[in-house]
């Protein structure tokens, strides 16, 4: 597992740039989650550049077994997001493609070392706003019970202490725990397809713990595990509102009259 | 499609069964959870300690293991090397034959159910009784295991109650206490006919050539107290360097395997009984068993010989929980068999390549692991492996990647793709043309295609 905490890449009184990786999920289909990471940022005073060219992290062929395939796609990223910008991605399981999987699918590599540097330079959203950029409490305003679920590539990383405490921070933010808080939702990449009722059945159980908690929104820092709830739930007739985390950060900010 | 064959098996398990697995696993993970958390200030740093020593010892394994026959020789032990499974039941029936013995009680040892033991007994007309009841369970009902902590987690009492009126134990009765005294009476004559008492080994000092024994029946102690000879079936990996490791391992194996502090019965086994002493053993025999272990040792995987056999990774996985152990087809189930399996399966590994599969790579496993072992770092590596060496297993149900690779390398094929991808929108699901795309539909809804919306909308506000 990968550090917990690492220190802010920047320096004092330095104006914080970063280059975003929105995320082949945000660029097909949650174009609003990756607008609400930029409104977030900018509001924050981040310089946001979007490198054109970015595509994918590399993660469902790492998954699926095709590492050649794979780092095809790492090496194509590792030359879209070139310099020495923090890389940020509104998902702990894409991030954790680039910061470990792509470290495991490299190490007999030449170009190791490129892989570690991105490796090192590679953020999850509520970790690089909490750790890098040092916000420890959210403005605003946002009326709502949360149920929070902890995706598990953020496991034994920053990210889960940061996005509870951006989200508790919150004027009007009510997060609720609920049952077997530590599971997986079954999404798994291509795992949610080749063991369609295994992975269901994980994803219909997460639902029931969530819906016993009442929450008005289940929020995350994965669109994946989201996208994998919001579908079954919707398709077993009992839709859920789901929200990323930037999602309500930026919503905060609006009801709060803080954004333009 | 074709299926994923764990998948049709979590499908097929009758629901009292998975309820069964499901409420077990799931009350003992969390007791394990809060004892530790209760009692250690970071238990995080204990199982990586943990994890070290059983690391640096498949790393010495080399020294360690002439280390260890030289100490059990000194305190009276003979030592033998088996390099396969059939080796090892070859030694025990020697051994065996050497005493004219036709009678055989057994502890609950993992590595005698890998290599098959009491079924080569059997065809050498040797009775080789289970002892641990869950083990006798499944003796009688010529079952497999499909934990390895609780062999039986998959059966009921009112079928338990069921084969013991079948084997002529007494009337049904499937009160959980008559059940049990009624084994202990079978049983308890059954050592003192008995000519070998077998066991496995959780741990061996280096340092003393003790053996330690963790059991909660005490059946172990049993079995190596009537009998006149004592073997000791052991994996080549089960050693720790000095006893004083025994108190990190300890610690951590009772409460990530059954929630306890310690088990009732440890026992420290230094040899046959010495001249002065009365009872016990008066021979006493050490098989190391390798049977594969050394491939494992020599591939990018060998962190699994770190396994101390808890079960916590059992417990805690999902995918164990709703497919149960028998959809794993191997000795080892949930996640430690999803890595251990193929690997030790040796040529065979195709048969077993869909287990990395297994997986929606959660991490739990990982997160309970009293050693520390980065399971699914390792089940990547043998999907990878699996992929590599074309098994067919391997990829049953998971899409090609080769186009997808292509069209992520090359900007502007991506870019027309979440362009074009909005057709999506329009099709009803059993003409989209992606399987792997029909399989999710079939489950989920499919959220509303945006490709390109969100560069649209960065490009405009770039402008303004
Ligand atoms: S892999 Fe770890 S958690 Fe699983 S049985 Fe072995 S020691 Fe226990």
């Amino acid at each position: 597992m990968h550090a917990p905490v690492r220190p802010s890449p920047f320096a004092p009184g330095e104006r914080p740039k970063i280059q975003l990786m929105a995320t082949c999920l945000c660029d097909a289909f949650y174009d609003d989650v990756a607008r609400a990471t930029v409104e977030v940022l900018e509001h924050l005073g981040v310089e946001v550049e979007f490198p054109e060219g970015q595509t994918c992290c590399g993660q469902p062929a790492f998954n699926g077994g095709d590492w050649p395939a794979s780092r095809k796609v790492v090496r194509h990223t590792l030359r879209t997001f070139a310099g020495t910008a923090p890389v940020l991605l509104p998902s702990g399981s894409c991030a954790a493609m680039l910061r470990h999987g792509a470290l495991l699918e490299f190490e007999k590599e030449s170009d190791l070392p490129e892989v570690k540097a991105l490796a090192a330079r590679t953020w999850e959203f509520a970790d690089f706003v909490v750790n890098a950029l040092g916000v420890k409490t959210w403005p605003g305003r946002y009326d709502a019970t949360i149920a929070f679920h902890r995706n598990c590539h953020n496991r034994g990383t920053g990210s889960e202490a940061a996005s509870l405490a951006l989200l508790n921070s919150i004027a009007g933010a009510k997060v609720v725990p609920f049952g077997e808080q530590e599971q997986c939702c079954g999404f798994g990449g291509t795992f949610s397809v080749a063991f369609p009722h295994v992975s269901s059945s994980m994803g219909t159980l997460k639902l029931d713990h969530i819906r016993a908690a009442q929450p008005d929104v289940l929020v995350s820092g994965d669109m994946s595990c989201l996208m994998h709830m919001g579908g079954l739930a919707q398709k077993a007739g009992q839709p859920i509102k789901t929200q990323h985390i930037a999602q309500v950060m930026r919503d905060a900010l609006r009801n709060g009259g803080l954004l333009r | 499609m074709a299926k994923q064959l764990i998948d049709q098996a979590a499908a097929t398990l009758p629901a009292d069964k998975r309820v069964s697995v499901y409420q077990s696993t799931k009350a003992t993970h969390e007791k394990r959870t809060k004892l530790l958390f209760d009692q250690f200030n970071d238990p995080d740093l204990l199982r990586q300690r943990a994890g070290e020593i059983k690391q640096h010892v498949i790393e010495n394994l080399d020294t360690l293991l002439p280390a260890v026959e030289a100490k059990l020789k000194a305190n009276g032990a003979q030592v033998h090397w088996a390099s396969t499974g059939e080796a090892a039941c070859e030694a025990v029936l020697r051994i065996m034959q050497a005493h004219g013995a036709k009678k055989m009680v057994k502890a609950k040892t993992m590595v005698s159910e890998e290599i098959e033991l009491a079924h080569y007994l059997e065809k050498h007309g040797i009775e080789a009784l289970e002892t641990d009841l869950g083990e006798f369970i499944v003796q009688i009902d010529k079952d497999h295991p499909s934990h390895i902590v609780r062999p039986i987690i998959h059966k009921n009492r009112r079928e338990i109650a069921t084969s013991f009126e079948r084997e002529g134990l007494g009337a049904y009765n499937d009160d959980p206490e008559t059940i049990t005294r009624r084994a202990r009476q079978f049983l308890r004559h059954k050592y003192l006919e008995a000519d070998v008492g077998l066991t496995g080994a959780n741990f061996v000092s280096v340092e003393s050539g003790r053996i330690v024994l963790v059991t909660n029946e005490g059946n172990s102690r049993f079995s190596l107290a009537a009998p006149k000879v004592h073997i000791a079936l052991v994996g080549i990996e089960k050693l720790v360097p000095r006893d004083r490791d025994l108190g990190v391992l300890l610690n951590l194996l009772a409460r990530s395997a059954t929630a306890q502090q310690l088990t009732v019965y440890t026992e420290f086994i230094s040899g046959p009984k010495g001249a002065t002493q009365p009872d016990g053993p008066e021979e006493m025999h050490v098989i190391f068993v390798d049977n594969g272990r050394t491939e494992v040792l020599a591939s990018d995987c060998r962190e699994i010989l770190r396994c101390i056999r808890c079960g916590a990774c059992l417990n805690v996985c999902p995918v164990y929980r709703q497919a149960s152990g028998h959809a794993y087809r191997s000795v080892y189930p949930g996640p430690v068999g999803a890595v251990l399996s193929p690997l030790l399966a040796g040529k065979k590994f195709p048969e077993l390549a869909d287990l990395p599969k297994a997986s929606s790579l959660c991490g739990a496993c990982n997160e309970v692991c009293p050693v520390n072992i980065p399971i699914p770092d390792l089940l990547l590596r043998l999907r990878e492996k699996g992929k590599r060496e074309g098994a067919p297993l391997a990829s049953v149900g998971t899409p090609p990647m080769g186009a997808w690779a292509l069209m992520a390398s090359q900007p502007t094929a991506w870019k027309a793709a979440l362009f074009g991808g909005k057709a999506l929108n329009y099709l009803p699901t059993k003409l989209i043309p992606v399987p792997a795309l029909r399989a999710w539909e079939e489950k989920r809804a499919l959220p509303a295609w945006r490709g390109g919306e969100f560069r649209k909308w960065m490009k405009q506000r770039r402008k303004s």
